[in-house]
């Protein structure tokens, strides 16, 4: 009870702040709570539909199927399925971090790995979606064609900057912390 | 409006199908999107009110005088700010969109998009645990770069 209620903290300081805004200028105060109003309205208006997709993916797409598809062997197979699975995650990167560890010890090829946290971390569909919904669309379709291309690039990048060789198995393996 | 109105029919037809081939699974799923829905309201409500508390006291003119004019510096401000903070999407981009309305430039916009998901410096201590801190550096660093050269690209084009 007493953590639910800490999360309420930056809310109930928000509301203070409002308060002592709208007694000392009434505009202003009035303003602040009208914006933030608006944005709360927007966002009712489709974070719902947004969350029962994410758990429908959640529920229908198994894990191992995934980490079969994006060994050191898959190719440019590999790439699009680690693209391909990435956009439709949600969560944060931090949620993706043990996804891709996991992979990784079941003989995903690293640069898969890094291209899949970084479809994770910048175009996954839901984040797309709001994307479009505040700054437009050309604006996340330009920044979807120039991401593609950086993180596949990102990726190889990788393999070669920490030697992973040949096979494209990462040597150091995920789990272990290395000093 | 059709955005939001495409979106929820979208979601009603998977779940439609999805309960139709398997009851107790969408019964899962619906329990995942309310739990992920109740996680996030007391943030979403806290950011939320900080967004209309700043769109009520920074004024234009700061925003449009730091970020307005491509200068190298407010650029890198915001790309470090970018870099550092951590914050869902459903947050930065009203946040982005309320900095454009304000009078930032779409390139420090873009900038500050782009830094803010490929370089995660919150979460690196997370990223080194899983990784190691080769990788994680590499990756951040690579992302930092890559952020700001497509942030720049983008501002070029969408002026």
């Amino acid at each position: 009870m007493k953590a639910r209620l800490r999360r309420y903290a930056l809310f109930a300081l928000v509301v203070v702040a409002d308060l002592l805004l709208y007694l000392q200028h009434p505009a202003r105060g009035e303003q602040a709570i009208r914006s933030a109003l608006d944005y709360l309205v927007e966002m009712l208006l489709f974070i719902p539909p947004v969350f029962v997709l994410v758990g429908l993916l959640d529920v229908w797409v198994p894990r191992q199927i995934v980490e079969k598809n994006v060994g050191p062997d898959s190719g440019v197979r590999g790439v699009i399925i680690s693209i391909l699975v990435a956009t439709a995650a949600a969560g944060p990167l931090y949620a993706g971090f043990p996804v891709a560890g996991a992979l990784l010890r079941k003989g995903c090829r690293l640069a898969n790995a890094v291209i899949f946290l970084g479809t994770w971390a910048t175009i996954k569909i839901p984040m797309l979606m709001m994307e479009v919904k505040f700054v437009g669309l050309p604006f996340a379709l330009l920044r979807l064609a120039l991401t593609l291309p950086a993180i596949i690039a990102t990726g190889y990048l990788m393999e070669m900057i920490l030697k992973v060789g040949e096979t494209g198995r990462f040597a150091q393996g995920a789990g272990e912390k290395n000093y | 409006m059709l955005f939001n109105v495409t979106l929820f029919v979208f979601a009603a037809a998977a779940l439609c199908i999805s309960f139709r081939r398997d009851r107790q699974k969408t019964k899962k799923a619906l329990a995942i999107a309310w739990n992920s829905f109740r996680n996030l309201i007391p943030s979403m409500l806290g950011i939320i009110g900080l967004i209309g508390l700043m769109l009520a006291l920074v004024p234009r003119e700061v925003i449009a005088g730091l970020f307005g004019n491509n200068s190298p510096a407010g650029i890198l401000l915001i790309s470090l700010a970018g870099a550092v903070t951590l914050m869902p999407a459903f947050i930065a981009f009203p946040l982005a969109a309320s900095l454009l309305q304000s009078g930032a430039s779409v390139m420090a916009v873009a900038c500050f998009i782009t830094t803010l998901l490929m370089v995660g410096i919150i979460t690196a201590p997370m990223e080194v645990n899983f990784f190691g801190k080769k990788f994680t550096f590499w990756r951040n660093a690579i992302g930092f770069v890559l952020a700001l050269v497509i942030g720049g690209v983008m501002g070029v084009i969408l002026q």
